[in-house]
């Protein structure tokens, strides 16, 4: 899609832009929504490394049975912790750093719709990130109850679960402010001629992300509103003696759980719809298929939640109905793994850094995939559920799966962000070497858990333990790769070859119509599309 | 293309966002503090509370200031009125959490737990709404439906008619009406959550029914009490709305926050109708 925009750089010192703050008071009051996207991605990239450190902490343990470093109860805190810090704080937090980075540069609007909520959505995070992380230190610890907060243990758990609780109501607020950002900006700021079906592939997926969020973040407010007046206010919603019923929890929980896994998901099918297109230089195959794709897909994931939930005792029934829904979500999920694939049929591929994260994305996503729904069939969960299969399962959909997208992302649209290009060498050799040691660190936990090993334990019997010694030395593995990443982000932010307005040949958008570093304000006026042909 | 019209709006720098996160995270380690009986709780609440007004005064007259100022074109009011639309519908997502915990406890858990197979763990527990469980020893009242609940359903129902009664005032022109509904509906707001007030006063000393009391207290008196927050809420920014009113704000297009209030105060009438008939009534 081709552009004119005579408005665009040249009003970067325009009017109504006199004054802007210098030094960490730009940061803090911005209302620009690229300094706002790179405050997300840095902290994103803060908490991935937090998170990080206690995944070590756990593999550490998990080397040899027996208890090696850590006591039982700190050990489920890590995973407590990890779990929460990387879904909240690291994987959503990455994403929405892209789309405030890049949404409005693809519709070719100014800015994002509310700038100044756009900047409070960011800084709540930090609270909330504080709280979860100080509760560490508290009494009796961080919560121990698994990302999941299952009543009765989070009801009986001390000071660091009530943290917890409000670090997940400030993450709500700031998701559900985020995404009526994101989700108004895209139906409201387009520029003239970018109807909703030329729209690029990424901003579908956030307006269906952002409808998500706003559905299901108010709904897990409610559950741990309700963990909260059960703790302290004598309210029996999860106790059976009141009337109520732990498993209640569980169905508001994945209510919110299962849409949110989409959430993390389609951003990143978002991201890798730019991406193949645009080293395969085709465009991207069955546009209208994928945009169907991502729709039902959203829909579906509100009506499959309880096979979270197989062995809590429902009626065969109540198995069957969610075992078909979930298998049902496979089709469009695979109508978007088919067309990307058939997006790259005959295309001139090349295979730089994005790239490849792309295609280990569409690998590894799909055994992810293929793994879930193996996990959806009923017979197969009871013998499955709450073991280090179910473990293995959402780490391909999330690491190799979201992860690696967002990795795609960086490397595919730091050129634009920083008007550098990184060192491509040092970029494969940070794919290789994660894709690598991701799967030495999560392929033989399938092996684990069809034997039987359960997750969120310490101490394991002693015949799991070769496959634990494997998967430690990946992970390990894993979290020494990402200071690479980090090495050759900052040596692109300081520096290297100049990038062109388009370093890749075949990619497309409104975001390679501006120059490389892209101005601080990219519109001011709405660009005029003006081929109708093609979308991005 | 025109050069006003096209000209986009994006707001100055501000420092509100960071007073807020740092209101908001005052009052959330106060509150944990203070529900933990540790003793400076209630003071970093009130802190909390204190920021927070402050960021609230701050940012809406910002907002006020450049609304009146005439810097918002058509493509703001829009996007204003996405933006409340699908705030509102998180709003009635967090109801519906509620409310569906009220549905699975009457329909699954309590019924549940007076079934054949239960009946050696609870002997003699009968499953008739309302209940509050089967270890709950007390005796109370459950709150009827037609006294207190039924006026106050005819009082929101009559503040949404005076409401939009001086919405018609505001696109007339006739600023005697407008004000004159919006006093009308503070004031039925206000007579409603007295009301509400008294019934809780009822309910703890004369029926014995309080949050404590099994599922029954805890669905009745979360879902109502969230209700009457928002009512007092949207009673509050009807308040500043009047008060903006009386400073001469709004013309008779242009005048999208009165809107905003008045589409809020809507979804908490519905919100009551709902609650009216499955928390009281059915
Ligand atoms: C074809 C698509 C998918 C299917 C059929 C599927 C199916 C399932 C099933 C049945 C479970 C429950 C396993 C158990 O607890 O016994 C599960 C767990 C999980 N899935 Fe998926 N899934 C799919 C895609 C995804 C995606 C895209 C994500 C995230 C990006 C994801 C994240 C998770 C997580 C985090 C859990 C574990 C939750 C927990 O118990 O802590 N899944 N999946
Ligand atoms: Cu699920």
């Amino acid at each position: 899609m081709e552009a004119t925009h005579a408005h665009g750089a040249g009003h970067a010192h325009g009017d109504g832009h006199s004054h802007h703050p210098k030094g960490i008071m730009r940061w803090i009051t911005t209302t620009n929504h690229k300094d706002i996207g790179t405050m997300y991605l840095w902290f994103s990239f803060a908490m991935f490394m937090v998170g990080g450190v206690m995944a070590l902490i756990i593999r550490a343990e998990l080397f040899q049975p027996g208890l090696q470093y850590v006591q039982p109860e700190f050990f489920n805190q890590m995973i407590t912790l990890h779990g929460l810090i990387m879904v909240f704080g690291a994987i959503m937090p990455a994403f929405v750093g892209f789309a405030n980075w890049m949404l409005p540069m693809m519709i070719g609007a100014p800015d994002m719709a509310f700038a100044r909520m756009n900047n409070w959505s960011f800084w709540l995070l930090p609270p909330a990130g504080i709280l979860l992380t100080a509760s560490m230190f508290v009494p009796g610890g961080a919560a121990g109850t698994g990302w999941t907060l299952y009543p009765p243990l989070s009801i009986q758990m001390g000071i660091g679960m009530d943290m917890a609780i409000f670090a997940v109501h400030i993450l709500g607020m700031s998701s559900i402010m985020g995404s009526i950002n994101i989700v108004t900006t895209i139906l409201n700021l387009r520029a003239p001629g970018m109807t909703l079906m030329r729209m690029p592939m990424f901003c579908w997926t956030w307006l269906i992300t952002g409808f998500l969020l706003i559905a299901v973040m108010p709904v897990l407010a409610g559950a741990v509103t309700m963990i909260l007046t059960d703790r302290h206010f004598g309210t029996s919603f999860f106790s059976a003696a009141g009337g109520g019923d732990p498993v209640l929890f569980q169905h508001i929980f994945w209510f919110f759980g299962h849409p949110e896994v989409y959430i993390i998901a389609l951003p990143a099918f978002g991201v890798v719809s730019h991406v193949i297109p645009a080293f395969a230089r085709k465009p991207i195959f069955g546009y209208t298929s994928m945009v169907y794709a991502i729709a039902s897909i959203a829909l579906i994931s509100f009506i499959v939640w309880a096979h979270h939930m197989y062995v809590v005792g429902m009626p065969v029934a109540g198995q069957l109905y969610f075992m078909y829904a979930t298998i049902l979500i496979a089709v469009p999920t695979g109508v978007k793994v088919f067309n990307w694939v058939a997006t790259m049929w005959r295309g001139s591929m090349t295979f730089e850094t994005p790239m490849l994260f792309a295609l280990g994305f569409l690998f590894l996503f799909t055994i992810g995939g293929f793994t879930g729904l193996v996990l959806s069939n009923t017979a197969i969960d009871v013998q499955l559920q709450d073991t280090y299969y179910v473990v293995a399962h959402f780490h391909y959909v999330m690491v190799a799966g979201a992860l690696f997208s967002a990795f795609a992302a960086v490397y595919y649209w730091l050129p634009k962000w920083t008007g550098h290009m990184y060192d491509e060498t040092l970029g494969k050799w940070h794919f290789w070497l994660s894709i690598v040691s991701f799967n030495i660190a999560f392929f033989p936990q399938h092996f684990l858990g069809l034997a039987g090993m359960p997750r969120r334990i310490p101490d394991y019997a002693l015949q799991f333990a070769d496959f634990n010694q494997v998967s430690t030395i990946g992970a390990f593995g894993f979290g020494l790769s990402q200071l690479l990443f980090l090495y050759v982000v900052l040596k692109a932010i300081r520096g290297g070859e100049k990038a062109a307005a388009k370093p890749w040949e075949g990619a497309t958008g409104l975001e390679w119509t501006v120059p490389s570093p892209a101005p601080y304000h990219t519109f001011e006026e709405p660009p005029v599309l003006t081929e109708a042909k093609g979308h991005a | 293309m025109n050069q006003q019209a096209s000209r986009y709006f994006v707001p100055d720098p501000s420092h509100f966002p960071l007073v807020g996160s740092a209101a908001l995270f005052l009052l959330a380690s106060g509150a944990v503090l203070w529900m933990n009986k540790l003793a400076p709780g209630p003071y970093v609440v009130l802190a909390g509370f204190v920021v927070l007004l402050f960021m609230l005064f701050g940012w809406f007259g910002r907002v006020i200031d450049e609304s009146e100022g005439g810097r918002y074109n058509k493509q703001v009011d829009v996007s204003f009125r996405w933006g409340m639309s699908w705030f509102i519908f998180s709003e009635v997502m967090f109801f519906a959490a509620f409310f569906g915990a009220l549905f699975y406890v009457r329909v699954l858990s309590v019924p549940d737990l007076a079934s054949a197979e239960q009946q050696l763990l609870w002997p003699g527990f009968n499953a008739d709404w309302p209940s509050a469980g089967p270890k709950f020893a007390e005796q109370f009242t459950p709150m009827g439906a037609m006294g207190i609940p039924l006026i106050n359903t005819l009082l929101l129902l009559s503040s949404g008619a005076t409401l939009t009664w001086a919405h018609w005032g505001l696109v007339a022109g006739k600023r005697g009406q407008l004000k004159l509904g919006l006093m009308l509906t503070i004031a039925l707001g206000l007579i409603f959550l007295s009301l509400q007030v008294y019934e809780y006063v009822h309910a703890y000393q004369d029926l014995n029914l309080k949050l404590t009391t099994g599922v029954y207290g805890s669905t009745f008196f979360m879902l109502t009490g969230f209700h009457g927050l928002h009512v007092t809420i949207g009673a509050t920014m009807l308040l500043v709305i009047l008060f903006r009113v009386m400073a001469g704000h709004f013309k008779p297009d242009h005048h999208f926050a009165f809107e905003a209030v008045a589409w809020y105060w809507h979804f908490v009438d519905v919100v009551w109708l709902f609650l009216f008939v499955v928390v009281y009534w059915l």
